[in-house]
């Protein structure tokens, strides 16, 4: 037992060091005032800027789209998954390896050869021509970005519900279907819920970076609109602004733990038991 | 047990590293600089190293004057040379932060003299010396526009609805609709910013998009008709498709220059005037400007530098352009939020 203590000392460490230190600055930021003579004082005057229209107005755009892609990749990755279940474990294994082949090159790099592809002059178009239509302004569109979020958080959404299925123990599909269960009860009674596991993860693991993700909406969508990573950026970078900037980290928190905590209980309803 | 040995031993390994290569050269300075992301032609440290072996180089970069003033501004920061834009050197004269320079160090600096008096935030060049220098200004494809470009009007022509792109940056795109309006570019009146942020968002719909370095490659792609660019990185876009223009429009525009400048806290103030003196030698700069596509301030490099480069327009700065065009200003954090607040608006405007 005590080995075991020595082994996750590090990460720990890590842990304190680069997490939970952190998180107090930010809260303290949010919340501590420094006034003049130096003494620090509790406010709560950030976090009302911080509240303000415009950053929330930005915080629900991109909310917006975290949740869009979030419904995208799980409308894609479900089936997927299921699919990816049913071949035979070699078989499998194999194309699974090809949906994570692209993860193992860098988002960045990937994002940039995307900008190439959907290009007015580029290769989509080109083949649009060849079918007598004309070129479509596909780059720098809202359809870009969700296409290009979609895309670099797909394989976060598959993977841990491939792994959920994977522990599925197939005695239990036998059983309902020995009880006379048709595949779609099988699948919404049975499935889904063994699956739930997996499904939350792949929302947290997905939701979560779409929100403050910036990158992909400056490459592909022209930076129209100001993302919450841009907002967070201005703040500390442009403006010097700690505490506002700290204050929209803490609201962000916030709002996402009050949305991972609905996820879950919403859930827990679907959950008992099948019928 | 083990484990802490283990520990141990890497420690001592880390500590005994430094301590022994440091001993070797040890009438060695090392020259700490911090420069912008492909701003120096790397042949050009190993040639310094080379006439100045008791100097080595290390070399870091960075993307922002932001991210600049938070490493140098750090205390026991081992920066020793630095090259911030105009405003930022401002910004680090008033806070105190910079050397004085011996001017009689750097014997070159006879050929950056005539733009360093040019130079608003330090005239004088008591603490700053002139790196390279460029515009701000409209890249334009001549084959999809038709009407002459002169002036920013045409960044508000619905002719080129969706196939106009601006920069994404506070200070570039407000800059823009300022000097359509004729008003100062560092202007901290918030009326005047109302009216530029009105013009802005009236201009929203006719832009495809906010770029940064992606202009230049959708400039060269051939689909984009009006880019708001630097002229530095609309060279490098000329060079690429010859059917593009560079033009700063008559009502002004914003011209920058970075520049060199010492830290105060440096303890190698010789050795960075050295390079300074280096960097400022006519065939080293043509070479240097030749590799980062920005003009140089240099009045010695023209017979340097290669002619092709020489035949577009975008590299040179002329006398009649550094007229009508107007360095940034370092703006204070109020003003500055005043700026964020119209960028705001303008980027959340629907």
């Amino acid at each position: 037992m005590n080995k075991k203590k020595t082994f996750a000392l590090p990460y720990v460490v890590w842990m304190v060091i680069f997490t939970v230190v952190p998180l107090l600055l930010i809260l303290f930021y949010a919340f501590v005032h420094r006034t003049d003579t130096g003494a620090l004082v509790f406010t709560t005057e950030y976090i009302e800027s911080a509240l303000s229209g415009s950053s929330m107005s930005v915080l629900l755009l991109s909310l917006e789209y975290a949740l869009i892609t979030t419904v995208l990749c799980f409308l894609l990755a479900y089936p997927a998954a299921l699919f990816l279940w049913q071949l035979k474990s070699r078989i499998g294994s194999i194309v699974n390896l090809l949906f994570m082949l692209p993860m193992w090159m860098n988002f960045l790099l990937r994002t940039y050869a995307w900008r190439a592809l959907l290009d007015t002059s580029g290769p989509i178009n080109r083949i649009l021509q060849l079918l007598g239509f004309p070129a479509q302004q596909l780059l720098y569109t809202e359809g870009a970005v969700i296409f290009g979020l979609v895309y670099n958080f797909l394989p976060f959404m598959l993977l841990p519900i491939y792994t959920s299925f994977t522990k599925i123990d197939k005695s239990y599909i036998q059983a309902a279907e020995d009880l006379g269960a048709n595949k779609r009860q099988t699948l919404i009674h049975i499935i889904f819920p063994l699956t739930k596991s997996g499904i939350i993860t792949g929302i947290t693991m997905v939701f979560m970076p779409a929100v403050t993700t910036f990158v992909i909406s400056r490459l592909l969508g022209g930076s129209q609109t100001m993302m919450f990573g841009d907002l967070l950026e201005n703040q500390f970078m442009l403006l010097k602004d700690w505490n506002t900037g700290s204050a929209l980290a803490v609201v962000m928190m916030v709002l996402m733990l009050l949305s991972m905590a609905l996820v879950r209980k919403s859930d827990d309803g679907v959950m008992p038991g099948g019928m | 047990m083990k484990i802490t040995r283990i520990v141990a031993l890497l420690m001592a390994i880390l500590f005994v590293i430094p301590i022994a290569s440091s001993c070797g050269k040890k009438d060695q300075t090392t020259l700490y600089v911090l420069n912008w992301g492909e701003y120096l032609d790397p042949d050009l440290i190993k040639e310094f190293e080379k006439q100045n072996p008791d100097i080595s180089i290390n070399y870091t970069t960075t993307t922002s004057n932001e991210e600049m003033y938070t490493i140098c501004a750090t205390e026991g920061t081992k920066i020793d040379l630095l090259v911030p834009s105009d405003y930022l050197v401002e910004r680090l004269i008033k806070e105190d932060l910079l050397a004085e320079l011996d001017l009689e160090n750097i014997p070159n600096f006879k050929y950056v003299e005539d733009v360093s008096s040019t130079r608003t935030f330090d005239p004088e060049s008591k603490y700053s010396i002139p790196y390279l220098m460029g515009t701000v200004g409209i890249v334009y494809n001549t084959t999809l526009v038709d009407d002459p470009v002169t002036s920013w009007d045409i960044l508000w022509d619905e002719k080129y609805a969706g196939k106009i792109m601006m920069y994404d940056s506070i200070r570039d795109s407000i800059m823009v609709a300022l000097c359509k309006l004729g008003y100062d570019i560092n202007t901290t009146n918030p009326e005047e910013l109302e009216e530029a942020c009105a013009l802005l968002k009236e201009q929203k719909p006719l832009v495809l998009a906010y770029g940064t370095d992606n202009i230049k490659y959708d400039m060269i792609g051939g689909s984009v008709a009006l880019a708001v660019d630097y002229s530095g990185s609309a060279t490098e876009a000329i060079m690429e498709n010859p059917d593009l223009a560079y033009v700063v429009p008559e009502e002004g525009s914003n011209v920058w220059v970075d520049n060199l400048v010492v830290l105060k806290s440096s303890e190698h103030k010789e050795a960075a005037e050295r390079f300074i003196n280096f960097l400022c030698d006519p065939e080293v700069t043509a070479k240097n400007s030749e590799y980062v596509g920005y003009t140089t301030p240099n009045s010695a490099a023209e017979e340097y530098l290669d002619p092709e480069l020489l035949a577009i327009d975008s590299y040179h700065i002329t006398e009649d352009i550094l007229d009508r065009c107007t360095y940034f200003k370092d703006l204070d954090s109020d003003a500055l939020a005043l700026w964020n607040d119209v960028w705001m608006e303008v980027k959340t405007a629907n």
